[in-house]
């Protein structure tokens, strides 16, 4: 079925009106197509209304019926994708073709696709940090399953300290994410920023949450002719320029 | 036995700023799709209230029975119709609430709206699945346009809603109202619709997808 016949659908969807086949397809079609969920979103809102306009007062002692059951119900978890598998700390060396470990990512990307919205989060409300990160989720996931999509994998920070980060370029998505299990943490009133390496000029293209453990981070701008990135601590709000020695330079695998 | 090119919508057509602007839209005023005449207090929203419920909070769950058990079995009797059937798949929706509250994302829309999804489903699950051994009885009946909030007794809190969507109902062209209706209230699949009202598939698709549209503006919906 193509995406326009799937997307008529999203009426039948919202009123409950598709076989449990045709519902699957089209709840898969739905997690690609930003359009669609914000239709199918307004539509169930409709129906629910639908619904209120024929509620009924329960039986009063529904409500303890109800109660009682519930103490004796397990809840479910929530639902918590397992981060990548950790790289192994090495010096930074290029590797291609590592699909395997990039959809690993990618999962984790997903989950933690939140994390990613925290650069713009001061000056943006809710709404729009949730849509921000939705963009940036999808962005992340379009550059790590890119088709070629480059990992680099790299040593952060002196040694003894252990930190390690990837770096995943894609060219057509002219983007490039940046994960790491987490930093060495920073005395307060630092932060870790990202840059990208433009012929030995740097170009701020981030900054790191503090705290966080597992980063699945969006550089800001385009990844353009970069030839690798660069992290530097800087003061809290970040810098226009590295005002310290990078802790840790990532060659980008050439165009 | 339709109306015109009114009652089709493209898909394309709402980024267009289609809306239907009938004399009840009221569209964007903000109104909040819970109980008319129950202000939310702050904190007590539905939203609010399953997202603490997800953390395993009882007494959040007791508030949020307040604002979901009414519609959650509405619309399960009036999937089912059989009383005692009905409360006893009510009680299971409102457990299952319970127990994936977990599954609910604030972002994704309304705890109105995920709860009676579910509620609607496992209705209609409960009717398919009785259907799959016995074949659909009379269809007759079913073609008894008469919706279910006529049959009910009309709680004080509900009469205001009641009446909103009924009027936005009427609103409707007569193959946007029947499908809607049967599908919805009475839990037919969009097939079973198509057949009933003898007109093709895709029709019924459109006009579902059209009815909702209009149902949307005229309720002043937003997700």
């Amino acid at each position: 079925m193509s995406g326009a016949d799937l997307h008529m659908l999203a009426g039948a969807y919202a009123l409950g009106a598709l076989e449990a086949d045709e519902r699957a397809a089209f709840e898969e079609h739905l997690a690609d197509c930003e359009a669609c969920a914000v239709e199918v979103a307004e539509f169930q809102a409709t129906s629910a209304r639908l619904a209120q306009a024929v509620a009924e007062t329960p039986p009063t002692a529904m409500k303890q019926q109800v109660l009682r059951r519930v103490a004796e119900v397990r809840q479910e978890p929530p639902h918590v994708e397992l981060p990548a598998p950790r790289v192994p700390s090495a010096p930074a060396r290029a590797r291609r073709g590592a699909r395997f470990a990039l959809a690993a990512s990618l999962a984790a990307a997903v989950a933690l696709g939140g994390v990613a919205a925290w650069q713009y989060s001061r000056a943006q409300d809710a709404h729009q940090q949730a849509q921000q990160a939705q963009a940036e989720t999808a962005q992340i996931a379009a550059v790590l399953s890119a088709p070629d999509a480059h990992a680099v994998v790299g040593a952060v920070g002196g040694a003894g300290q252990g930190g390690h980060a990837t770096v995943v370029t894609s060219h057509s998505e002219n983007k490039a994410v940046f994960l790491t299990p987490g930093l060495p943490e920073l005395p307060s009133g630092k932060t870790y920023q990202l840059w990208f390496n433009d012929a030995g000029v740097m170009r701020p293209a981030g900054l790191v949450a503090p705290g966080a453990s597992d980063q699945t981070i969006l550089l800001k701008g385009p990844l353009a002719q970069a030839e690798g990135m660069g992290i530097t601590v800087e003061p809290v709000g970040g810098s226009l320029h590295p005002t310290t020695a990078p802790i840790a330079l990532m060659p980008f695998p050439a165009a | 036995m339709d109306a015109g090119p009114a009652d089709r919508a493209s898909p394309e057509a709402r980024g267009c700023g289609y809306t239907v602007d009938g004399p009840h839209s009221r569209r964007g005023d903000g109104s909040e799709p819970t109980f008319l005449g129950t202000p939310p207090v702050p904190g007590q929203r539905p939203e609010d209230l399953l997202v603490q419920v997800a953390r395993g909070n009882q007494d959040a769950f007791a508030a949020l029975y307040e604002h979901i058990a009414g519609p959650v079995l509405g619309i399960v009797r009036s999937v089912l119709r059989d009383p005692a059937q009905s409360e006893e798949v009510a009680q299971e929706v409102l457990v299952e609430v319970w127990r994936t509250a977990a599954r609910f994302r604030p972002d994704k829309g309304g705890a109105l709206a995920w709860v009676l999804t579910i509620a609607h489903r496992r209705a209609v699950d409960r009717v398919r699945s009785a259907q799959a051994a016995t074949d659909r009885e009379h269809k007759a009946a079913l073609l008894d346009q008469t919706p279910a909030y006529d049959e009910v007794s009309e709680a004080v809190d509900h009469r205001l809603e009641r009446e909103h969507v009924r009027r936005c109902l009427q609103a409707l062209t007569r193959t946007q109202r029947e499908s809607v209706v049967l599908a919805y209230y009475r839990g037919l699949t969009y097939r079973e619709v198509a057949e009933l009202l003898a007109v093709p598939l895709g029709t019924v698709k459109a006009r579902m997808r059209d009815g909702l549209i209009r149902m949307r503006d005229c309720l002043g919906v937003t997700a």
